[in-house]
């Protein structure tokens, strides 16, 4: 059984957002626009969080893309009263949206604030709407939503590789923004099997995890910035 | 004759005592129109907030929990006034309790329901309620509490209604309207030496049965808290402190309830300065416990020195919640200790205003535990911020004045006096204690020695 995970090399990441931009149009993500940032409402799955050290003239600034942890053991899941967010076999934390009923106790518990809720009905502009991605399901008011690892794209590539009658090979499953990102900063794959360059990365000296020590083991990892 | 006729040659306690069920001022309409107006307008602000969802409220991400939340803890930490204090006053035997133990339970019973309501006004999807039953997960601490809060609706409605049944009877027997309602709910009744032993015997099992419900409800909403790994939420002491701060703003609001009470209904024969004098003693000690908990909570956060927990701790000791924590810690230690710690100053008026402050005091502790940490998450963000609208301001006003409302309502059709259990103090306690009292003092050595 595969244990889905994610490397992303701080050393590559220059900021560039695009993992953020194909996330929102891969995953149909509204737009909440002005309004929503200035309410602190708006809603990503990936977000690149920027960290600032030190004051002018010595000035160092991090980039940390921060998705769903996808934790092995997700503090999210124990704490939802009706299981609409649960771990599946893969490991992979899903959201089950007609299920939610939005008490937003599963975006408090977890220590990585990545989850979103619609404060609104989500809004598309008009011209995106033609566009939106059928593969996942727009949510509704009033429900938590967060990054899938783009659960869709397994079940894709699944069915894919059945229907070729082979076994799914490490390139057939690949997050929007894996493929989106321009320095290849982001890797993806089965953290278990060793034929997979995420299972060699994460033995990288570099490599950790955001929070750790809580013991809520992501499947995120991170490699630090050799400085 | 009508009802008031009716009651002009009743002795002493039934006639003053059943008064309110007869006789309703002007000055009760007015409170009646105004509280009801407030409760109406809450109303039309959820009924707003449901066709348009919880945007209409100040919640944003990272505060993800605001008012409703807060208010939650609060009226469910009110709701300790009643069964628990009078329960633990029952088993004490302490006589002095028999005025006041009815009002308090009224507290307890009608404060629930408001209570539980608010997290379904919490809700982003109230109309999947249902979802808590089919679906229900028994390892999410909301549904530990959807239970113990439903189990202690339930406790206490009977440990409200079971010792209310003599009176009611005493009400269907007199005639007095509406007869249909007395008639039913005194469910036959009849006052003998054998229905008297029965209704004690419930009532001592009640009073028993009840204590470890009441603990067990705030100790599951503090859970919903401490549960999670957020900085000072994840806190052992979280289960005490909260029932500690529960019981103490349940005594304040019953001291309240009281003196109001005492005002409108001329009740100053029942609750006597001895009462509100002994109520202040509970309201001291409660005070010192609040805040050695409090002091503990907050020298832990400190001392440790982890970074996460100091972002939240000086946020509310220096930072932009300091206002209120250190009101609350006004309200809450410096107010009810320098008024309850002196005698003269623990009158009726000295130990209303403690009580005002206590309650105010208790709201602020919930709202100091619920709001900073919601926007100090452990990966901190920039501008995390949280301000009420006034959907959710309207909606608490209504929730108070509802509460309020039916509370009033509620001495219309119920004596909030126990008048049953007062004519008992007066014909059997009197005699009752002094026996006690002499079964305290020493034996004759001899006797005890053969």
């Amino acid at each position: 059984m595969a244990r889905w995970g994610m490397v992303i090399d701080l050393d590559r990441c220059n900021g560039c957002q695009a993992c953020e931009v194909a996330c929102r149009a891969e995953n149909n993500i509204p737009v909440g626009g002005p309004e929503a940032a200035r309410q602190n409402r708006t809603i990503s799955w990936m977000q690149v969080v920027t960290e600032v050290h030190g004051e002018w003239p010595e000035v160092h600034t991090r980039f940390i893309p921060r998705p769903c942890m996808h934790c092995d053991r997700p503090p999210c899941t124990a704490v939802c009263p009706v299981g609409a967010t649960s771990i599946d076999s893969e490991g992979i934390v899903g959201q089950n949206y007609p299920r939610c009923i939005g008490c937003r106790y599963c975006a408090n518990a977890c220590p990585y604030t990545v989850k979103s809720f619609n404060w609104k009905k989500p809004s598309y502009p008009q011209s995106s709407e033609p566009m939106l991605n059928p593969d996942v399901s727009t949510r509704p008011a009033g429900v938590i939503e967060k990054c899938t690892f783009c659960h869709h794209r397994l079940q894709r590539a699944r069915d894919q590789a059945r229907a070729e009658n082979r076994p799914l090979r490490e390139s057939d499953y690949v997050p929007a923004c894996v493929e989106a990102c321009p320095t290849g900063a982001i890797t993806f794959g089965d953290l278990d099997d060793p034929r997979h360059r995420v299972a060699r990365l994460i033995t990288n000296p570099r490599a950790f995890r955001l929070l750790e020590e809580l013991g809520t083991k992501p499947k995120v990892y991170y490699l630090a910035e050799e400085r | 004759m009508n009802d008031l006729q009716k009651l002009a040659h009743l002795p002493q306690d039934q006639r003053v005592l059943l008064t309110p069920l007869v006789r309703t001022t002007r000055c009760f309409w007015i409170w009646a129109t105004l509280l009801t107006a407030i409760t109406l307008w809450g109303g039309i602000a959820y009924y707003l907030q449901l066709r348009h969802g919880l945007g209409l409220t100040g919640l944003n991400t990272p505060a993800y929990w605001g008012i409703y939340i807060i208010d939650f803890v609060f009226f469910i930490g009110i709701s300790h006034a009643g069964t628990l204090i009078s329960a633990i006053l029952r088993i004490s035997n302490a006589e002095w309790r028999r005025s006041i133990t009815r009002s308090a339970e009224f507290i307890t019973v009608l404060v629930i329901a408001f209570g539980a309501v608010q997290p379904v006004l919490d809700l982003g999807r109230p109309d999947r309620l249902l979802n808590i039953i089919i679906h229900g997960q028994a390892w999410s601490p909301l549904l530990w509490d959807v239970c113990s809060i439903g189990l202690y609706f339930l406790g206490s409605s009977i440990y409200l209604y079971v010792p209310m049944i003599p009176d009611l009877a005493v009400i269907r027997d007199l005639g007095i309207r509406p007869r249909w309602l007395y008639w039913f709910l005194a469910i036959g009744f009849h006052d003998t030496p054998q229905s008297r032993r029965v209704l004690h015997r419930i009532i001592a099992f009640l009073a028993v049965a009840v204590i470890p419900i009441a603990i067990s409800v705030h100790t599951v909403i503090a859970w919903i808290f401490a549960l999670t790994l957020r900085p000072m939420w994840h806190s052992t002491i979280f289960g005490p402190y909260f029932v500690v701060g529960a019981i103490y703003s349940g005594i304040a609001a019953l001291i309240l309830a009281m003196t109001i009470l005492r005002r409108v209904y001329r009740l100053e024969a029942y609750f006597k300065v001895v009462h509100f004098n002994n109520m202040g003693i509970l309201l001291l000690v409660m005070s010192l416990l609040w805040t050695y908990f409090t002091f503990a909570e907050y020298l832990t956060a400190w001392y440790g020195g982890e970074e996460a927990e100091l972002a939240t701790f000086w946020s509310k000791v220096t930072g932009p919640f300091a206002f209120a924590f250190w009101l609350m810690v006004v309200s809450c230690f410096v107010v009810p200790l320098g008024l309850m710690c002196r005698r003269a100053t623990r009158g009726v008026w000295g130990t209303t205003i403690a009580s005002a402050f206590v309650v105010l005091g208790m709201w602020l502790e919930r709202f100091t535990i619920v709001v900073p940490t919601s926007v100090h998450p452990r990966i901190e963000m920039s501008g995390a911020s949280y301000f009420p609208s006034w959907v959710e301001l309207s909606i608490m006003a209504s929730t108070f004045s509802g509460f309020i409302l039916v509370y009033m309502v509620a001495t219309k059709f119920f004596p909030i006096i126990s008048l049953w259990e007062i004519q008992e103090g007066r014909e059997e306690s009197v005699h009752d204690v002094s026996e006690r009292v002499a079964s305290y003092l020493p034996d004759d050595i001899e006797a005890v020695q053969t």
